[in-house]
């Protein structure tokens, strides 16, 4: 069952929504992607920052994702991501291809309320071939040479996992400042949590420069085991035998939809 | 020794008087090599592991890697690819057009930017066979250097396979032999590359690793190892060290 606190959070990412996700090293919310699924989210434009795995894998399967705009999809030391291979194979999803860095500096763009933002190092890619929205500029200043533009990724909504939040709505990340840029980029941040302590994050200088201020958060749920299969950090390790059971299940269509209802009657109850 | 030992130990040589040397996800040799050249440093090489909570000198996000990288704080990566070519290009995208009807791999991931801004990249990739060694990939994810540019700092330093080894000359945009591995042949590594090299007058054998090495595989850098590949270093231990 899908607790009432995730479905309200679902409700509130509209289908055709841009939703900015983070890595698997990082921290991803795959009980509030179950309910989002649940509720039958529709035409995603799905952003990595800047690769994904099961979670993105999880959406393209249920048919939730119309555009997926990443560096990579991959389950890792799982292998290829079954639904996401299939899906490009029918040619059932636009793919926009991007690198890391790319999509890190548009984000950081949006971040910083700028239209685009340059990087060197991609002339030679036929990235720029797949993208014509990134845009050849020159230097303004000497050497003049020529740079990419990566014109800026505004996300309506960044949904991830973290294991503290507080009851101000701050939310620690400790080192994992791409979620200080996610939220900061986008409109909306809907946050799962491990726990909601008591302290003020913001009043302790050890916790302060980790944490994200309620300015840039929406929407707190705590979900003990939010990320479940996937590991959070020092917090908790991996299931790499439900990972491994979804690698092997995911690869035919109904494998990936008895996989998916499996879960999701799972809930968070563990 | 084993073939994993092989490789860990010619890789980390190839690291020798690095800085600061920075491996990607799911790459448990690169990673062995990263640490036993920082074991062969006394310490001194800074190592970057991604997905490390502990051998990782980052702290500031997943962009840290690509900002680190364009400042030159990075002397060097391993990059692998679906298809690799003679003039050093890599395809981690797939084939079949964008994006990647017949054949979809991952994607590009960092390999773009790294390999424009790291000077010493190791391409490293355990099977050898003209599926991967390909006279022109069909996806340029990361483009070989031209030798023409002298703006550009990144690019390969040498390609490192199951059977052998190659080192890449920027100027000729051409990889030459450098050694074959043991049980391996001039021949068959040439029956298994799809794209023309350069072979000098005479190709030595990939040196063993000697026992100090060894005991460094087997000891230390395994036990740093398995925190971040537990299933791997499980499967080297369960081989026995014959």
């Amino acid at each position: 069952m899908i607790p009432p606190d995730l479905a309200m959070l679902a409700a509130r990412i509209p289908d055709g929504a841009k939703l900015v996700v983070p890595p698997d090293y990082s921290g991803v919310a795959v009980a509030a992607t179950l309910a989002l699924i649940a509720r039958g989210v529709r035409a995603l434009h799905l952003v990595c920052a800047p690769t994904s795995g099961l979670q993105a894998d999880l959406l393209i399967g249920a048919g939730a994702v119309h555009t997926i705009e990443t560096s990579a999809v991959s389950l890792g030391e799982f292998g290829a991501a079954p639904r996401f291979v299939e899906a490009v194979r029918a040619g059932a999803l636009r793919v926009l291809d991007a690198t890391c860095p790319a999509i890190h500096a548009g984000l950081q763009a949006a971040q910083k309320g700028l239209p685009f933002m340059p990087l060197t190092g991609l002339l030679e890619s036929d990235l720029l071939t797949v993208r014509p929205d990134w845009r050849v500029i020159e230097n303004p200043f000497p050497p003049h040479e020529r740079l990419v533009a990566l014109p800026a990724i505004r996300p309506d909504v960044a949904l991830f996992h973290a294991p503290l939040a507080d009851r101000h709505g701050n939310v620690w990340i400790g080192r994992r400042r791409e979620l200080v840029t996610m939220a900061q980029a986008s409109r909306h941040t809907f946050v799962t949590v491990e726990a909601i302590g008591e302290d003020d994050l913001l009043a302790n200088e050890r916790t302060a420069a980790g944490t994200i201020s309620s300015l840039y958060v929406d929407a707190i749920a705590p979900v003990p085991n939010g990320a479940w299969p996937i590991g959070l950090w020092d917090h908790s390790p991996p299931d790499t035998q439900a990972l491994s059971n979804y690698a092997s299940a995911a690869r035919t269509a109904d494998g990936f939809t008895r996989i998916l209802a499996d879960w999701s009657r799972r809930g968070t109850a563990t | 020794m084993r073939l994993a030992e092989l490789l860990t130990a010619t890789a980390a040589i190839l690291l020798e008087d690095c800085r600061h040397v920075a491996v990607g996800a799911r790459s448990p040799i690169p990673a062995g090599a990263a640490l036993l050249a920082r074991a062969l440093s006394g310490g001194s090489m800074r190592v970057s592991l991604l997905g490390s909570l502990r051998d990782t000198m980052f702290a500031n996000g997943g962009v840290e890697l690509f900002d680190c990288a364009a400042q030159g704080r990075i002397d060097a990566f391993f990059l692998g690819g679906g298809e690799i070519d003679g003039q050093g290009n890599v395809n981690l995208l797939g084939t079949g057009g964008h994006p990647g009807k017949t054949v979809r791999w991952p994607g590009c991931f960092g390999s773009t930017y790294l390999y424009h801004h790291v000077p010493r990249v190791i391409l490293f990739r355990e099977e050898h066979d003209r599926r991967i060694f390909v006279p022109r990939v069909e996806f340029v994810s990361a483009a070989g250097p031209d030798g023409m540019d002298k703006t550009r700092r990144g690019g390969p330093s040498a390609l490192l396979t199951g059977m052998a080894l190659f080192s890449f000359n920027r100027e000729r945009r051409r990889f030459s032999l450098a050694s074959v591995h043991e049980g391996h042949g001039e021949k068959e590594v040439a029956a298994a590359t799809g794209f023309d090299y350069d072979i000098p007058a005479s190709v030595p054998t990939t040196p063993a690793p000697d026992t100090a090495i060894i005991d460094l595989l087997r000891g230390k850098v395994r036990d740093e190892l398995r925190a971040l590949y537990p299933r791997f270093t499980e499967k080297l231990e369960g081989c026995g060290n014959a």
